[in-house]
């Protein structure tokens, strides 16, 4: 049984829908910006974030923003715009929400956001349980907490669900916000880089970090698909198991990953057009990544990083970065990796540094994560 | 230095939850990492947090801790050389 | 390829108390708190693993969890790593370890955000720790529920095993309150061919979770 791709919307940096988001990724156009030392930070750090105003202004042309959390505005109105343009029926039975977030409404956990809403809402099932009101689901929603592969995974999960032949259509929406509580997590690992992110380049000295929210439509039929359709081919995770926090030193974790997700889709390597990898721009990320594609042999495959224009958006990532691979594959267009100069990474791999049209038919996703764990997927057009 | 090095033990001990283990018991000039007693990247970030914390030294760049981290006696002269 | 997967072993830890395959094999006094209470059943293990103390308080529970489910139930060189599993699911993530990284922040004048408590603000980490013990590689995801589902774990992980991703798996919930004032692990050992008579089954492990 195939899973198709039918529609998807992303809230992000770059914009408050797909097509906004992927007209400023083909420009070149980064939504990392130097913010003031303030509420995030105490001191100015680089990040992408979703613009408040804007926010809070569509939000209120559909409930009133005050009895939503910002991350709950973002879920909401991305899963809106995604089932309403694909035709997806949310309240159907054999239909099911997947949502993905690592921190989910963690501000509520600081002293003056305590009471601002039930404290159900600080748990994930809670956010999730909002939603299925909201929408008036028929299934409670799943959930997804596994680190920064979340979004990712959470499409691996669905795409399994509708081959089970459990649901017909499975919406995945991904989301997390920038808060103190994720900023200074990161600066304890001194991992974020003074400047916008530099993924695989000699000069890369960490990440920047970015908040987004994206859902990205699976289902069982056909349908809503102009001319070229998109699948979900095949999926898998791994683990490296050898450090909570640091990438492997071999990259086999991630190998193991790509190889049973190239098994799941019935590929050879050759027949992957390009890589979108997750290249955070930090030193061992980069590295292990590196290697893990040259253990599948696929260092020739030409590869990218989406961190320089959005940042490393967390629960997000691996959502709004399939679905802009989705849209490269359709429109047959590479985005080059934002931030990238000169190759610095331990193995050679082909950095994409150009945009440029090509013709595209299979793409693989990866994402890697705290924990040790690494999450492949592969789109194709069929 | 006797007291700064018994303080920077107990600080270890604490940061880096060495369970059942005594200051007396950290040999001063025995190499932290590696075998010894086991530290790894996260408390090399740890051992920075306890600089800047107790000492009010930052390291911004934690490949520079390699060299300072070496024993505790290492950690001791970094700390008198530099602290506010 | 659907043999039905089955259930070599569980162990289970809330109130003082570890149970496997329905045995008591550990209990300390009911006023030990989850510190005092983890650190004596993992003494209680005779392993020596410095590691165990550096993990919080969710990590150690579902660390103490699998630990004391291989031990009676080991898998020791029967599978390669790709081939075991871990899906593991709770309702409160990591909140216990959330609410110590917040305290960290608080106060501007006392801002000491610390990288060993901030790793375990995700709750998959404890997948991480049992992963790194015995070198588990294989499908790996942490989920959220309000309660345990039994129905939604057997269906999920019965299609890994079917699908060829997975021959053995360590399935269950680890949930921890604040403060660990509550605690509750039941973990699950899913084989095909662990020569058990325990189906691997909704309505087994709801039965299994609730005595």
């Amino acid at each position: 049984m195939k899973v198709y791709i039918t529609g998807d919307n992303v809230i992000s940096s770059l914009g408050f829908n797909t097509e906004e988001n992927m007209d400023n990724l083909f420009k070149g156009i980064t939504g990392i910006h130097k913010i003031d030392r303030g509420y995030l930070s105490p001191e100015p750090i680089p990040a992408a974030l979703v613009d408040s105003g804007k926010l809070e202004a569509v939000f209120s042309n559909i409930a009133s923003p005050t009895l939503f959390t910002r991350l709950e505005q973002m879920m909401i109105l991305s899963v809106k715009q995604a089932a309403e343009s694909s035709g997806m029926d949310l309240q159907h039975p054999r239909s099911l929400l997947i949502v993905s977030t690592t921190k989910g409404n963690v501000e509520l956990l600081e002293k003056d956001k305590k009471t601002n809403f039930p404290q159900e809402r600080v748990y994930l099932w809670g956010l999730a349980k909002l939603i299925k009101d909201y929408f008036k689901l028929y299934h409670t929603p799943l959930v997804v907490s596994n680190a920064c592969i979340s979004g990712l995974l959470a499409i691996e999960v669905g795409a399994r669900l509708i081959q089970s032949g459990q649901y017909d259509q499975v919406a995945v929406v991904g989301g997390d916000i920038l808060t103190p509580f994720v900023v200074s997590g990161f600066q304890s690992f001194k991992s974020l880089s003074p400047e916008p992110c530099k993924p695989y380049d000699a000069n890369r000295d960490g990440l920047s970090l970015g908040e987004a929210c994206a859902t990205i439509i699976l289902s069982s039929q056909m349908q809503n698909i102009d001319n070229r359709a998109v699948v979900v081919a095949g999926g898998a995770s791994s683990n490296d198991a050898n450090h909570i926090s640091g990438p492997s030193r071999t990259g086999d974790g991630l190998f193991i990953a790509i190889k049973n997700a190239l098994s799941a889709a019935s590929l050879a390597i050759d027949q992957i057009d390009f890589i979108c990898a997750h290249g955070t721009a930090t030193p061992y990320n980069d590295d292990m990544e590196s290697k893990a594609v040259n253990l599948a042999g696929m260092q020739e495959v030409p590869l990218n990083s989406l961190k320089g224009y959005i940042g490393h958006t967390l629960g997000a990532a691996g959502t709004i970065e399939s679905i802009v691979s989705v849209r490269s594959l359709l429109k047959h267009k590479l985005i080059k990796t934002l931030g990238f100069n000169t190759l610095g990474v331990a193995e050679k791999i082909k950095i994409i540094s150009e945009t440029k049209e090509c013709e595209l038919n299979n793409c693989l996703k990866v994402a890697s994560g705290f924990g040790g764990c690494n999450a492949a997927v592969i789109f194709s057009v069929v | 230095m006797e007291e700064l090095i018994l303080d920077l033990k107990k600080q270890l001990i604490e940061a880096l939850n060495l369970e059942d283990i005594t200051p007396e018991e950290i040999d001063t000039n025995a190499p932290l990492f590696g075998d010894g007693l086991g530290l790894d990247s996260i408390d090399a970030l740890e051992i920075i947090l306890i600089l800047e914390k107790y000492y009010g030294i930052k390291i911004d760049d934690p490949k520079a801790g390699a060299q300072i981290f070496y024993s505790v006696k290492t950690i001791a002269d970094f700390v008198v050389a530099n602290r506010k | 390829m659907s043999d039905q997967v089955m259930i070599s072993g569980w162990c289970k830890i809330n109130n003082s108390r570890i149970l496997v395959n329905d045995k008591l094999v550990f209990e300390s006094p009911e006023s030990l708190d989850f510190s005092e209470f983890s650190k004596a059943a993992f003494k209680a293990l005779e392993q020596p693993y410095l590691k165990f103390y550096k993990m919080d308080n969710l990590s150690k529970l579902g660390f103490l969890c699998a630990e004391h489910l291989l031990k009676h139930n080991p898998i020791d060189g029967k599978y390669i790593p790709e081939e075991i599993g871990i899906i593991l699911s709770n309702a409160e993530s990591c909140i216990d370890t959330d609410i110590e990284h917040q305290k960290t922040i608080t106060d501007a004048n006392n801002y000491f955000p610390s990288p060993s408590i901030f790793v375990y603000t995700l709750p998959n980490i404890v997948i991480g720790e049992i992963s790194i013990k015995h070198k588990f590689q294989g499908e790996n995801t942490f989920f959220i529920f309000e309660q345990f589902q039994p129905d939604f774990m057997t269906g999920y992980i019965q299609g890994l095993f079917d699908g060829g991703q997975l021959k053995a798996c360590i399935a269950g919930w680890v949930d921890l309150s604040p403060n660990a004032k509550n605690y509750n692990a039941v973990f699950f050992l899913a084989e095909k061919s662990g020569g058990s008579e325990v189906q691997f089954t909704s309505e087994n492990l709801k039965n299994i979770y609730n005595q």
